[in-house]
């Protein structure tokens, strides 16, 4: 797309652009064009620009001070460190880092809660928690310096997606442990929005504050904002009730084709914000209005490809597993954190005029993990709870399906046939008990079908437990 | 006052109870009464058999889950109202049924009962004296 048909796309969604026009032939619009009469589109330009120069040597001063910070202070780090055999004193640069340890979630669950901490509790202002591999969850802390840092990189998403501070925002991701809702907030009052802390579920309230208020950002995943633009009908709203015209949508992965959709059933322009709370939460990456890749932000999430298999760094544009090394984190820094998210890297300046390396938007994942309605499930959580309880066999299918454009999930159980009475009764409460206990350890709620002993097909090499059949 | 009564666990799936029927059928066990509760996803079949030791199995060896219960069994008169007055009995002493069924046995008409309070339940019949039937009965 060239330059003015790009502008003038702008233009058909109702976003002003200045009379400043793109400079013809360099292929680069102008940095400082504007949005919403005002507001600048680059937050913090100074960061999103910097030469790759410049870039390298800031991420080689954190990347120094950060490993001497977790050799010195996270025990797990030092016992790594020395298996791996690298001292502090080895990295000399951001190049070095290939030469330190990788860390995984299941690191996170074996020093659950607080033993990856790298500061002493009183300055941890804040915790989180996503759901684990297992059982138990994944905490993070942050501190105020952290907590600076998280709003600044939500500033910098929250601008490159367009919004300002004449924007109301409904920010319809959960609050509470989930990083989405408070993350997103944060970073939505340093812009100066007028924030609508709605939370998220109870589509017609949704709809409601959406019409009175005038919503012009909703922030949510983006499977609740196609549920919620086909539930305007049935609620008694149409397009013209809404005053909505950008989309912050987070925390789960979702295509190009979706965008789309989204942008076409909204008449809006809809912005990934990427994020995952071990790094930060939501923040960590944004595609700006180009839509070609989301911007890291670099100066804080060093990221890097991994080819799966051998684990060694890839070159841009290769697929690979996304990995971050937190620069800046206080509260629980992690060396090369493997996301299992599955991106490629672009280095090339955007014609946003942002310098900071792209990733692709995630096509999926190098493990099993699931996102239903923006929360992480792994299929062992539901192993756990299975064997914890012990009421049935741990023979399982988990079945993932979208309904009314909301993540259903069914999971069909072989029953132990000691727990086979005469009344449907004992199997009905049988059914419902797992249903709590799902509910209880893993936050979402799942169908629980019994099904005969024996019935669940067995795979000889790696078992099969899911069934995805959301559109892809 | 007890009969051994089959619960075979049925998925809802088209076809399912015949199968479960045929493996009976192959090893000539005779199907005395039978009856179904169901719920959308699956039901729980409940039978009367000439052998309910063979059927558990032959009917395991076949993949099916099924157990044996003792239920309540008592020989009602075959005339009008006798079903009722029998019931009226455990609905005094505060007794819930949890599920009933009745079917006939040459000259015999026979109630299965299963209640919430089993020691309670065989207490009125033993005060009431009702007329129990059991399982050699049937042979």
């Amino acid at each position: 797309m060239n330059d003015e048909s790009r502008l003038r796309r702008q233009e058909t969604r109702g976003v002003k652009s200045t009379n400043k026009m793109p400079e013809k032939g360099t292929g680069i619009m102008k940095n400082d064009f504007q949005v919403h009469g005002h507001e600048k589109l680059i937050w913090n330009k100074k960061m999103e620009c910097m030469n790759g120069k410049d870039m390298r040597t800031l991420q080689s001063e954190r990347l120094i001070k950060l490993v001497n910070r977790v050799y010195n202070h996270v025990p797990f780090y030092r016992k790594r460190m020395i298996e791996a055999g690298v001292k502090p004193s080895d990295i000399h640069s951001i190049d070095d880092i290939v030469k330190l340890p990788f860390t995984y979630k299941t690191d996170l669950r074996d020093n659950y809660p607080f033993n990856l901490f790298a500061v002493p509790l009183h300055e941890i202002v804040r915790v989180h928690a996503s759901s684990g591999t297992t059982g138990k969850p994944t905490t993070v802390g942050y501190t105020k310096a952290d907590i600076e840092n998280w709003r600044e990189v939500v500033a910098r998403c929250l601008t490159m997606a367009g919004v300002g501070k004449d924007d109301i925002m409904q920010i319809s991701y959960g609050y509470g442990l989930f990083t989405g809702g408070l993350g997103v907030h944060y970073g939505a009052e340093t812009v100066g929005c007028t924030v609508v802390p709605i939370s998220g579920g109870n589509t017609r309230r949704q709809l409601q504050l959406m019409s009175d208020f005038g919503s012009t950002v909703l922030a949510c995943t983006p499977s609740y904002a196609l549920h919620l633009a086909d539930a305007l009908t049935e609620n008694g709203y149409s397009l013209k009730d809404m005053k909505l015209k950008t989309g912050v949508f987070g925390a789960e992965p979702w295509t190009e084709n979706m965008r789309l959709e989204l942008e076409k059933k909204w008449g809006i322009r809809a912005h990934d914000i990427y994020g995952l709370s071990e790094i930060m939460g939501p923040g960590v990456a944004n595609d700006c209005i180009q839509h070609d890749g989301l911007h890291v932000h670099e100066d804080h999430f060093f990221p890097e490809i991994v080819d799966s298999e051998t684990k060694n760094p890839v070159a841009d544009g290769i697929e690979g597993e996304l990995v971050f090394t937190t620069l800046t984190k206080e509260g629980i820094p992690l060396l090369r954190y493997n996301t299992h998210d599955l991106s490629t890297l672009n280095h090339e300046k955007c014609f946003c005029g942002r310098t900071s390396v792209r990733m692709k938007k995630i096509t999926g994942r190098s493990d099993d993990m699931l996102i239903i309605r923006g929360v992480n499930l792994f299929p062992s959580q539901i192993e756990h709870v299975l064997l914890e309880m012990g009421e049935t066999s741990a023979h399982y299918m988990l079945y993932v399906d979208r309904a009314n454009n909301l993540d259903t999930l069914e999971l069909k159980v072989e029953l132990d046939e000691s727990q086979l009475t005469d009344t449907i009764r004992d199997l009905q409460n049988l059914s419902r008990k797992i249903e709590q206990a799902l509910n209880s350890a893993i936050g979402l709620h799942v169908k629980v079908s019994l099904v005969e002993p024996k019935s669940i097909a067995r795979s000889e090499g790696k078992a099969v437990r899911v069934v995805d059949n959301r559109k892809k | 006052m007890t009969i051994s009564q089959l619960s075979v666990f049925l998925e809802n799936k088209t076809g399912y109870l015949n199968q479960v029927l045929a493996v009976l059928a192959k090893y000539n066990i005779n199907i005395i009464a039978l009856t179904v509760a169901d719920t959308s996803d699956y039901g729980i079949l409940r039978a009367i058999v000439s052998d309910p030791e063979k059927a558990l199995e032959v009917l395991r060896a076949e993949q099916f889950s099924v157990r044996i219960h003792d239920v309540l069994s008592i020989e009602m008169e075959a005339a009008p109202g006798t079903m009722s007055r029998i019931l009226d009995l455990f609905t005094a002493a505060d007794i819930c049924i949890e599920y009933v069924y009745a079917f006939s046995f040459g000259s015999k008409s026979i109630l299965m009962l299963r209640t919430d309070n089993r020691e309670k339940s065989i207490e009125v019949i033993i005060a009431n004296k009702l007329k129990s039937i059991s399982e050699a009965d049937l042979r």
